[in-house]
């Protein structure tokens, strides 16, 4: 006769991975199940003992060790252990003990194959070590995502780009354009090395033919260098469509080149993306260049809180968020900058605005403060040319402000004279950060080594990232200091209901997402970077790069990218959700307003972070300096 | 402050009787062949250590609390070791009273009349229960209802009354803290004596909390709460003497 052991039964129903078994598959489970009491602080499996059953707590907490000792783990109500140990060969891996009274409900072994068997879902959630999990928590929620928000633009490209020579005619282009089908070319200079730059000097389309040449009287025998474009806006190819719709739309092109390695694999044009319009971001951003002053930017910002709480809940990734708002953060500077120029008339000099940290890696969520420079040319000169940059700084800066970027607490901003350098200021700056790296130049480095060109001469940015990666690229001492560094912010080791555990046995009743989460894998991510000369800003196009380049232990970099995919989703879905439910959005999060998936995974995230900051530890030999 | 805690506890109050010898006693003495079989069955010498020993925790819901008047309406127990609860061997019947089931007992366990349709009578079940108790030592909370309705019940329906050595979960709380609560020092501090209730003890020992009432939870509860209390305050090397009654 069986009986109904309902308790048991509303206990382990609650939890995964038995929440997903069908009601006679559970039941059979209940009834298999022994109960067992460990008084706090009694061992409960040693290591290398045989283990013959599956553990899940019914209340108390345990902790799991290392081998050596260390804390590995420390698990509460409704966490199970010992799956390791059933799995390879009935040996304890990691010796556990009750901190606290602790009942366990004790699954044998023969429930537990039969159940790996059986279930899939069941074996992958106990076969998959921390790691893995977040994988599955990050892609199985990919998989319901909106395809239209969350494809790269190199899904786009269905064939290799048309690319000839600059002295081709003009006739021979138009026939090979004809034959090839295609509405465009990009066009090269084979007499210049394409080692680090590129060699693609032009585009030519269809328009350019019938606009410049027909409509001309132009002869066809000409070069087609005479008729090309040579204002080339591209794209790299790990940008997302919907990145791409925002630049042709603010330069009003039709067609993209498609960069890989600065080398072109594809073209993109207008039709191509039709489809794959994402209205809401891109209206946003037009309505942002059609705002005549300040005044009216600062009313348009109060909308940016709903076009981000739909991206977010249009399912978009972080990385997708991540982008969106930093172009739409870069836009708002653009438009500022140009309404100063307007007031203030056309700059004495030409100069570059820089934007810094989260906005220059494409990182940018809801709540941010502003990080911004002035590259200026080398021929300024304070007395002459100071007050109108000074003007112009102020503008801006107080623009954003009143748009809801809050100005820098720690004054790193283009009204503040000591970030309004010129170009070989700059690089004697940089240098000096470089070869002489006390904490407060680390700190600098750990901003200004994100910066991207927003307006003006944009290129410069790109020259003085080119001049830091030379520089911090073979100097060990910089890169072991930059590591050090970035095991500064350790994250915590796991959640309760209510609190935070923090390494040291600390509780905490909240914890901020971005200090111990985005920013310190950002750090890591950031001296992996620099260490093999990625060129890449964003985290993920970095990890990309760090992959590729091999230096990280194999499938590790996969566990970073869902650790911060991860850490990045839970930290806009909160902030989504202060934004609906009207509260001021910040990056704490209290952990009984998580769910028990999040609690899960940010869990296992926290611990590939820890990991991976040991892993830096080592490879840099962070410790030795 | 639970000085006390971690020292193993002596009962001074104990009647000492050699439960072995007195259940062979009994086999003779009786004349009904299920108890006889039963009393067979024997049990654990006197110096067996808890270790050794396989329990079975023992619920029952009555009408009332009467073992005179009011009858057993509901049987739960589950056997267990000092270190597992063998859920898969729990049991749990409804029997039908013999009595009147009151529209006030209802209200306590929350078996209705709708429950209680078609089951069998405790003599039906009598049989299955001895064997499931049998060579075992039984654990209740509260011995005074296990014990007397079991025996007053079995003494209306087969003239024979019923006897075993018992733990009783609530006699070791109330031991506790009369132990713990005792003395100058406790009375100088005004030291309370706390409720030895099923649901309150089992908080002291950070056990979860049950929806109470239920004869299958109390005896996986009880079993539960005895293993914690062997872990706190006696060893596994306990002898069975210091521990039954």
């Amino acid at each position: 006769m069986e009986v109904e052991l309902l308790e048991i039964k509303d206990f382990i129903s609650q939890y995964a991975p038995f929440d997903q078994l069908p009601e006679e598959v559970l039941l059979e489970v209940v009834q298999s199940v022994q109960i067992s009491y460990y008084r706090a602080d009694t061992r409960i499996v040693d290591f290398k003992d045989n283990i013959h059953e599956l553990y899940l707590i019914r209340s108390g907490v345990v902790e799991i060790y290392r081998r050596n000792g260390d804390l590995y783990n420390r698990l509460d109500q409704g966490k199970l252990f010992g799956q390791m140990g059933l799995l390879t060969n009935n040996k304890v891996r990691f010796p556990s003990k009750a901190v606290k009274d602790t009942l366990l409900y004790c699954i044998p072994d023969t429930v537990f194959y039969d159940l790996c068997e059986r279930f899939d879902s069941f074996a992958e959630f106990v076969e998959s070590e921390d790691s893995t999990r977040l994988k599955q928590a990050v892609e199985g929620k990919s998989d319901d995502a909106n395809d239209l928000t969350t494809s790269k633009v190199k899904k786009l490209i269905t064939r290799e780009a048309l690319v000839l020579p600059s002295n081709t005619s003009i006739q021979s282009v138009a026939q090979i354009m004809a034959e090839e089908y295609q509405s465009a070319a990009l066009i090269n200079d084979p007499t210049i090395d394409d080692e680090d730059g590129g060699n693609l000097v032009g585009l030519i389309t269809e328009h350019d033919l019938c606009a410049k040449v027909v409509a001309a009287g132009l002869s066809v025998d000409n070069p087609v260098s005479e008729v090309m474009s040579t204002e080339l806006i591209s794209l790299d190819h790990n940008a997302y469509i919907f990145e791409a719709m925002l630049l042709m739309l603010r330069n009003n092109v039709h067609h993209l080149p498609i960069l890989k390695n600065k080398k072109p694999i594809g073209l993109v044009e207008v039709t191509d993306i039709i489809r794959y319009e994402s209205q809401n971001s891109l209206l946003f951003v037009s309505g942002i260049f059609q705002q005549q002053s300040t005044e009216d930017l600062a009313l348009l910002s109060s909308q940016l809180k709903d076009c981000f709480l739909r991206m977010v809940n249009e399912d978009a990734n972080s990385h997708m968020v991540g982008r969106a708002m930093s172009e739409i953060g870069r836009s708002f500077k653009q438009r500022l900058l140009e309404l100063a120029e307007e007031k203030l008339g056309p700059p004495p000099l030409p100069y570059c605005f820089l934007a810094l940290g989260s906005m220059a890696r494409n990182e940018q969520l809801i709540v941010t403060d502003q990080d911004n420079a002035l590259i200026l040319d080398n021929d300024y000169d304070p007395e002459i040319h100071g007050e109108y940059f000074e003007k112009l700084a102020h503008f801006v800066c107080d623009g954003l402000a009143a748009c809801g970027y809050t100005y820098c607490t720690g004054e790193i901003m283009a009204t503040n004279p000591e970030y309004r350098k010129t170009q070989a200021q700059w690089e004697a700056c940089f240098a000096d950060w470089i070869d002489h790296p006390n904490p407060q130049a680390l700190l600098n480095c750990n901003i200004f080594f994100d910066l991207s060109g927003v307006y003006g001469r944009v290129k410069w940015a790109e020259q003085l990232n080119a001049f830091v990666l030379r520089r911090a690229k073979k100097n060990n001492r910089f890169l072991s200091c930059m590591a050090r560094n970035a095991l500064n912010r350790k994250p915590p080791l796991g959640f309760f209901k209510n609190f935070v555990m923090e390494n040291d046995g600390r509780h905490n009743n909240s914890i901020n997402l971005k200090r111990r989460g985005t920013a310190p894998l950002a750090d890591l991510i950031r001296v992996h970077a620099l260490a093999i000369g990625s060129q890449s800003q964003n985290s993920f196009d970095r990890l990309e790069d760090i992959i590729e380049a091999g230096i990280l232990p194999k499938s590790k970099g996969a566990d970073l990218q869902h650790a911060m995919e991860l850490i990045s989703l839970v930290r806009l879905r909160h902030q989504a959700l202060d934004v609906e439910s009207d509260l001021e959005p910040d990056n704490n999060i209290e952990p009984e307003n998580m769910s028990d998936f999040e609690r899960r995974n940010l869990k296992d995230a926290f611990l590939v972070l820890s990991n991976a900051q040991n892993f830096l530890k080592y490879r840099y030999s962070a410790t030795s300096l | 402050m639970h000085h006390f805690a971690n020292k193993e506890i002596h009962f001074a109050n104990k009647e000492i009787l050699n439960w072995a010898a007195f259940l062979q006693l009994k086999a003779k003495e009786s004349k009904d062949i299920r108890l006889q079989n039963f009393y067979n069955n024997g049990t654990y010498h006197d110096e067996t250590k808890l270790k050794d020993i396989e329990f079975v925790a023992l619920d029952f819901e009555t009408t009332g609390l009467n073992p005179q008047q009011n009858s057993i309406i509901s049987i739960g127990l589950v056997p267990f070791s000092l270190n597992r609860v063998f859920c898969n061997q729990a049991k749990k019947w409804y029997v039908t009273p013999q009595d009147k089931l009151e529209e006030d007992s209802i209200v306590i366990h929350g078996i209705t009349h709708s429950d209680l349709k078609g089951a069998p009578d405790l003599i039906r079940i009598l049989e299955h229960l001895l064997d499931e108790l049998a060579g075992k030592v039984v654990v209740v909370h509260y011995r005074r209802i296990e014990r007397d309705f079991l025996d007053q019940n079995l003494r209306a329906l087969i003239n024979e009354g019923i006897v075993f050595p018992i733990i009783d979960t609530m006699q070791i709380e109330a031991d506790i803290q009369q132990k713990q609560t005792s003395g100058f020092v406790n009375w100088l501090f005004r030291k309370k004596t706390q409720s030895i209730r099923l649901g309150s003890s089992r908080l002291r020992y950070h056990l979860p909390t049950y929806p109470p009432h239920d004869a299958l939870t109390d005896a996986i509860a009880t079993a539960e709460l005895f293993q914690a209390q062997v872990s706190y305050h006696f060893s596994e090397n306990t002898a069975i003497k210091d521990m039954w009654l």
